[in-house]
């Protein structure tokens, strides 16, 4: 388990390394080294999972398995390419005294500190561990999102503190519920909060506690996929933060928490002998998909539509994963991986385009593909994958996703296709007169980074035309232990 | 000695609810923050006791955590901050007391029902401590909805914690050692992330009322 150790050793080293040296205009290379070399990390332990299967670390304190193995490649993965990005981007922002040398400092150390707790909070097999990482990602966020120090990102932090504080303490409730009921059954040994533990006696454990722990933690983790009502911290995060991080937000933090949330819906299912925790994220996934898809048609700022857009794919991941079943666990956790790529591919080219048009107003980013053709045809092609064009890989989930809820949720179907349909409407009508309008603007003074831009869409591209033998395995274990 | 422990175990967790009750009610920040300490100061007699009578040495680890930081580090960092931003004498008017205890009182019995079923499998002594500490945690989020000032509002977030580290304490006798280390590290952290906010809000906006922080909204 070498690889592990430097999975997660590499980033909190490099957040260590950042801290002093963050400012110096190296920097921005040392932080996509950093970022490379956990991904490389992450690449050595998949090869060695594919090889051996699941298997623990440390004595049983970290668990790798199918579930979050994948997330954890796409995790080094997206960090990586967004840390190129940002490589341009943040050299931008200062030339325009947006960011000052202190500033850069925090947001190169807090960068990687913040890929450290993601990756924490996935492979760690202790419930209560996943907690503390999780905070610990609120924290280093919160700190990222002010980092402009203007009002508006004041206030969006602020928000974002408060309300995922509050929303995690009520998770933070519901695993000291689970471990009362665990303390019942498995004895108050240092093994109680092991998630492989509790995994193996779930069906002894008290209905009603686990009932009462499941609806806080589905409250507190909940709070941070953004679900409705819950959601109203992240357009604000989204918009008022840099741009890499609305893309490692949307990208990466979203997912890591509904992983928490099926970590323990696997638990409920298991004691509940009832379709509580299915019904809930059926529920809040639908109000989700339905409410995003509505503000979406009514959002002026760029990155606020797009985060409106997250929500409602969070949304309608929840509500995969609600149904539950081989078919649609397995169309969640594909979409999962498509939405992450697609989303941080078109946060990248917002990025450039409202650096360029100096405003993140839509009515005034115009004619993106007369200046920078490429940036103009990433935009283009990533909203078409991203509102479920084929032959991208958000088509295949979704379809997945659309005919088992025609089959086994009739009810909720019109809603899902009024929801899609609202938001291909709205996301294209502004869409179009950006990319293709006319413009009076000057390209940027550096060139942008486009490389992570189509290879994000290039993955997506392949993964609706073709999924790699290995992770197809990896998606059906998945989606068999996620049951349903 | 021994068999008065339950009761004075009972003792300290009625008074951490009805130091909530006093918070909710507690117009001026300075008052606010030594109510805070005191809540502090009983969670940690209320830990010491519970370690005593399950004799388990990590409950009285954990009472030294949160006395290092309920009640010395976070009230002297949060008098610091007062201080400096002067903010020590404020009297918060927009709050209706009346109406907010009464809406208090309602969550104190919505959470002693909600924890009935399960508090009689407690194996815990104190079996009234999940409703209490349930009631503590939505007291605070109350708190935390109808203050329009920054410094209560981080009260109100510190005193949720207290609230489940108490549920963690006397409901389950305490979590393992490594995850109370973790929590007790992130709401350090968390405090100093606040407490230089406060002080860039009050850069950008000349004062502390969370009024100002509205205009990021749905058009």
């Amino acid at each position: 388990m070498q690889a592990l150790f430097f999975v997660l050793g590499i980033p909190l080293l490099g957040s260590a390394v950042l801290a002093f040296t963050g400012h110096r205009s190296y920097a921005r290379d040392i932080n996509v080294g950093f970022s490379l070399g956990t991904f490389a990390a992450a690449c050595v332990l998949t090869v060695q999972i594919i090889a051996h299967g699941p298997r623990f670390a440390w004595g049983q304190l970290f668990f790798i398995d199918p579930l979050n193995m994948f997330l954890v490649t796409l995790t080094t993965f997206v960090g990586l390419t967004t840390a190129i990005f940002s490589r341009p981007y943040m050299r931008v922002e200062q030339d325009h005294g947006k960011m000052t040398p202190p500033r850069m400092r925090l947001y190169h150390s807090m960068y990687q500190l913040f890929s450290f707790t993601m990756l924490l909070a996935l492979t760690t097999n202790n419930m209560g561990i996943l907690w503390v990482a999780m905070e610990a990602a609120t924290l280093t966020t919160v700190l990222l999102v002010s980092v402009y120090r203007t009002a508006a990102s004041l206030e969006a932090a602020w928000k974002y503190f408060i309300l995922c504080g509050v929303g995690i303490a009520q998770a933070l409730f519901g695993t000291v519920l689970l471990y009362m009921a665990a303390e019942k059954v498995l004895g108050a040994e240092g093994g109680t909060l092991l998630w492989t533990h509790l995994e193996a006696v779930k069906a002894q454990l008290d209905p009603d506690i686990v009932m009462l722990a499941f609806a806080f933690l589905f409250i507190g983790y909940g709070t941070k996929i953004g679900l409705v009502p819950l959601h109203n911290w992240l357009p604000d995060a989204h918009a008022e933060g840099p741009t890499p991080v609305s893309a490692v937000l949307s990208g990466l933090l979203l997912n890591v928490a509904l992983y928490a949330v099926l970590r323990c819906k696997v638990l409920a299912d298991g004691a509940l002998h009832s379709l509580l925790a299915s019904q809930l994220m059926m529920g809040f996934g639908l109000l989700s998909v339905v409410v995003a898809a509505f503000f979406l048609s009514r959002q002026k700022d760029v990155k606020r539509m797009f985060a409106y857009s997250s929500i409602e794919h969070m949304g309608l991941i929840s509500f995969a994963f609600g149904m539950g079943g081989p078919i649609a666990n397995f169309a969640g956790l594909l979409h999962m991986t498509v939405h992450s790529l697609t989303k941080s591919a078109i946060f990248f080219t917002v990025g450039h385009a409202t650096q360029k048009a100096g405003t993140q107003v839509m009515s005034e980013i115009r004619g993106l593909i007369k200046v920078n053709p490429a940036v103009g045809w990433g935009m283009i092609l990533g909203v078409m994958a991203i509102l479920g064009m084929p032959p991208f890989g958000v088509f295949a989930s979704e379809f997945l996703i659309l005919t088992t809820a025609m089959r086994e949720q009739p009810w909720a179907t019109p809603f899902l296709f009024l929801a899609l349909g609202v938001a291909f409407a709205s996301v294209l009508v502004r869409v179009l007169p950006m990319v293709f309008g006319e413009t009076s603007l000057k390209p940027l003074a550096h060139p942008p980074a486009l490389v992570p831009v189509f290879v994000h869409l290039g993955l997506a591209l392949m993964l609706g035309l073709y999924i790699p033998h290995y992770l197809n395995v990896w998606y059906v274990q998945a989606a068999r232990m996620l049951g349903g | 000695m021994t068999q008065f422990v339950p009761q004075l175990t009972n003792l300290f967790a009625t008074m951490i609810l009805m130091l909530s009750f006093a918070m909710i009610s507690q117009r001026r920040i300075v008052s606010l923050i030594n109510l805070f300490t005191l809540q502090g100061a009983a969670l940690v007699a209320a830990s010491v006791l519970v370690g005593y009578a399950t004799h388990q040495p990590d409950l009285y680890v954990s009472a030294g955590l949160t006395l290092v930081l309920k009640v010395v580090l976070i009230p002297w960092l949060l008098h610091r901050v007062i201080r400096r931003l002067n903010v020590r004498w404020d009297v918060e008017t927009l709050i209706n007391i009346p109406t907010t205890m009464l809406v208090g009182i309602g969550l104190v019995i919505f959470s002693f029902s909600l924890a009935l079923p399960i508090s009689r499998l407690s194996t815990s002594m104190a079996s009234g401590s999940l409703g209490i500490a349930l009631a503590c945690v939505l007291l605070s989020f109350m708190m935390m909805i109808t203050r329009s000032k920054a410094v209560p509002q981080v009260i109100g977030f510190l005193s949720m914690e207290n609230g489940l580290i108490f549920a963690a304490t006397a409901v389950t006798n305490g979590m393992p050692m490594i995850v109370e280390i973790g929590i007790a590290l992130d709401v350090l952290v968390g405090v100093l992330i606040l407490g230089v906010f406060m002080f860039q809000i009050r850069e950008q906006f000349d004062s502390l009322d969370i009024h100002n922080l509205e205009t990021l909204k749905e058009d």
